[in-house]
């Protein structure tokens, strides 16, 4: 019974949701026809309805895709981030980046992030072309030699500059990528939560089994996740901590902690100066133009 | 003197700049010394050298969009004073308009997907008196139009200077028996050096694919030689820069960890035909044995027959490298490289490693073992110049 009052609400939601999804579908002219009557097919197809049968794996869904839908239609932002890594004495050490997301409803967005400290590896710059399914194309472009270098998606897994934080912990987070399922409600921190479970789909390559999210039922933002490695033992805890919101509609976090639970390292973000909607496009996006970046 | 005028007009537009946002300048200072391990095969070489370079990063950037880069280098050597020298790397202007980017002035270019050779790279003259892997490069005068299209970037590149090769003088390492005389180059065009060579490239990525496919008419790069007996014992060469036209095709193909790469070119000089390819595998691996360490485990075969023509560094070479990135906060990291030669027992070993000791300060330790160096082979000069090299960058 419990269950089918969540779902009724989420449904709520997903009316909402297919209203948006149809105006941005009717409204483009870019896409042909034949497009918009396969989205919908899937959509009708994956999508929980109202008198369906319900799993715990269509919940989860669910959930993941409403959290998508109210972080989508920013068009664009820039941010400024302080990366601070500490080591289990206790020593930091800070980088700071800067990084521009445009949003691509069609695939993945794209972003770029550049690194302004260490000077050493000040002008490094990553450009990320996200896809909603198959592996995102990405590309490091190393200031000292000016030669932009192809990044391996197996790389994944692996640390971002030294950081407790995996690539694919940064990098667009497509609903195409996860399968989901439902745990539990739970209480954190006074705010009513959602548990749902993500199983990356490329199994190869992530470096989890599986991610254990805690999502705020009111807003749909992700406070908690906890990182399984492929052992299926606790590797990280990610803290997601001074939410804001911007646009009237988006909410963005100001703090991320990952900390490594196996190394006893720990890695802080700190997030500022949020900018939405400053016209970028695919230009400023381009593999010829990381060299110009700044 | 087309130089001079060029950089006073770019002084002119960085002491007037008008509507601008604000400047920029990067300043890095490099102190190394150098130790070679065995005697010198010539007289006046020595065993040790200091040596210190400067490289500014001026960038400006308008209103507009465009912008205005310098980038000035100088180097000073304790034991070769042929090896004080100084270069613009980068002196120009860019003007990005819709799909179009114009660059003029001096600019660096790189075309290529390998790790140890670079087949096709061939816009920037190497800058020999830096480093002898040829990843140094001097900047070149241009005027470079690039375009984006639906299906790729086409780029046409005039460029009408050419710079000479440079050499190690007589107290430098790192050389060959004669001496070089590079003030008397000479060249196969009657314009010398003012001859306006052309560069077309179309590059594109499609999906796991990179491809780069291009066309160079104008003025080799690498010079060939002419023997020269002046007076009794002193021989000397002088180099000879031919006109060439090459085209050539890069192509990368990406595949989970694995990254296959080929360049090949194909080279039509004096009314002769040559070629070189290159193959090359790279696999990268993760986080192995439960640690944060990526390892990339690199494999490069080079087949080079231009050398009936002029020397090439590799003829018919087999390469093995391992890139460490310990991963850490320090960024350590660690490259090795053997070069073999299949056709005689020549072999090679360089390192290179790095490690950053605060912001704002990194060390670098880089090194070349020559061994059983084959009189046939082209780095035979070099047999005694095994070297390690410890070098302290500072960023300001």
């Amino acid at each position: 019974m419990r269950h089918l009052l969540i779902l009724n609400r989420i449904n709520r939601n997903f009316l909402n949701a297919w209203k948006n999804c149809f105006t941005i579908l009717f409204t483009s002219i870019k896409m042909p026809k034949i497009i918009y009557v396969a989205l919908i097919a899937l959509a009708l197809h994956s999508f929980p309805l109202p008198g369906h049968a319900t799993s715990a794996q269509e919940m989860g869904l669910a959930i993941a895709v409403e959290a998508d839908r109210r972080a989508s239609d920013f068009t664009d932002y820039t941010a400024d981030m302080v990366m601070i890594l500490r080591n289990r004495d206790g020593q930091e050490s800070r980088r700071s980046i800067r990084t521009l997301t445009l949003e691509n409803i069609e695939d993945g967005d794209k972003s770029l992030t550049i690194f302004d400290s260490p000077r050493d590896i000040r002008g490094t710059a990553l450009l990320t072309y996200g896809h909603k399914i198959e592996d995102d194309d990405q590309w490091l472009y190393l200031p000292a030699l000016k030669r932009v270098k192809r990044i391996s998606s197996s790389n994944k897994s692996g640390s971002f500059m030294g950081s407790e934080f995996a690539y694919e912990d940064l990098g667009s987070k497509e609903i195409g990528k996860y399968s989901y399922t439902f745990l539990r409600e739970e209480l954190l921190e006074g705010q009513n939560c959602f548990v749902i479970e993500m199983y990356p789909k490329d199994v190869k390559n992530s470096g989890y089994s599986r991610i254990v999210s805690w999502v705020d039922q009111k807003e749909y933002r992700t406070y908690r996740q906890l990182f399984y490695d492929k052992k299926k033992s606790l590797l990280k805890k990610l803290q997601i901590k001074d939410y804001r919101q911007y646009l009237g509609f988006i909410w963005r976090a100001h703090q991320l902690e990952m900390e490594n639970i196996q190394n006893g390292k720990a890695t802080v973000l700190i997030l500022s100066n949020f900018k939405f909607r400053n016209g970028l496009s695919e230009k400023d996006f381009d593999k010829n133009s990381l060299k110009r970046m700044r | 003197m087309k130089t001079r005028v060029f950089f006073q007009a770019m002084l002119l537009l960085l002491l007037f700049p008008g509507q601008a946002t604000a400047m920029e300048l990067r300043t890095t200072l490099g102190l190394e010394t150098r130790l070679f391990f065995q005697e010198p095969a010539y007289d006046e070489q020595k065993d040790t050298s200091g040596s210190g370079s400067l490289n500014l990063e001026i960038f400006h950037q308008f209103d507009s969009g465009s912008s205005i880069t310098v980038e000035p280098f100088y180097r000073i050597d304790s034991s070769d004073p042929q090896r004080n020298h100084g270069d613009l790397r980068v002196c120009n202007y860019l003007y990005p308009v819709d799909r179009w980017q114009v660059v003029i002035g001096f600019d660096k270019v790189f075309w290529g997907v390998t790790e140890f050779v670079h087949l096709v790279d061939i816009i920037n003259q190497t800058d020999t008196l830096e480093s002898i892997d040829g990843e140094e490069k001097l900047g070149q005068p241009m005027l470079h139009l690039l375009t984006g299209i639906d299906w790729g970037t086409i780029e046409l590149f005039m460029l009408p200077y050419f710079r000479t090769r440079a050499s190690p003088g007589k107290k430098g390492r790192l050389r060959g028996p004669e001496s070089i005389d590079s003030s008397h180059s000479e060249f196969e065009s009657s314009a010398e050096q003012n001859h306006l060579d052309f560069a077309l490239r179309y590059s594109h990525t499609l999906g796991g694919f990179d491809i780069g496919v291009a066309e160079f008419i104008g003025t080799s790069r690498e010079p060939a030689w002419i023997e020269k007996v002046s007076g009794e014992s002193d021989q000397s060469r002088i180099p000879y820069y031919q006109q060439i036209s090459q085209t050539s095709i890069d192509l990368q193909y990406i595949s989970g960890a694995w990254l296959w790469k080929v360049e090949a070119l194909y080279r039509l000089q004096q009314e002769r035909n040559s070629g070189a390819t290159v193959f090359g595998l790279e696999y990268t691996i993760v986080n192995p044995w439960e640690t944060s360490l990526e390892i990339g485990l690199v494999g490069e075969y080079v087949y080079d027959d231009r050398t009936e023509i002029q020397p090439a560094p590799y003829e018919n070479d087999l390469m093995l490298g391992v890139r460490l990135n310990m991963n850490d906060a320090k960024t350590t990291e660690l490259l090795l490289g053997l070069v073999l030669d299949t056709q005689n027992e020549s072999t090679i070993i360089t390192m290179e490693a790095s490690r950053r000791l605060h912001d704002g300060l990194k060390l670098e330790l880089c090194g070349a073992l020559l061994n059983q160096i084959d009189e046939t082979d082209p780095a035979y000069s070099l047999h005694r110049d095994s070297f390690v090299m410890l070098k302290a960058i500072f960023y300001y």
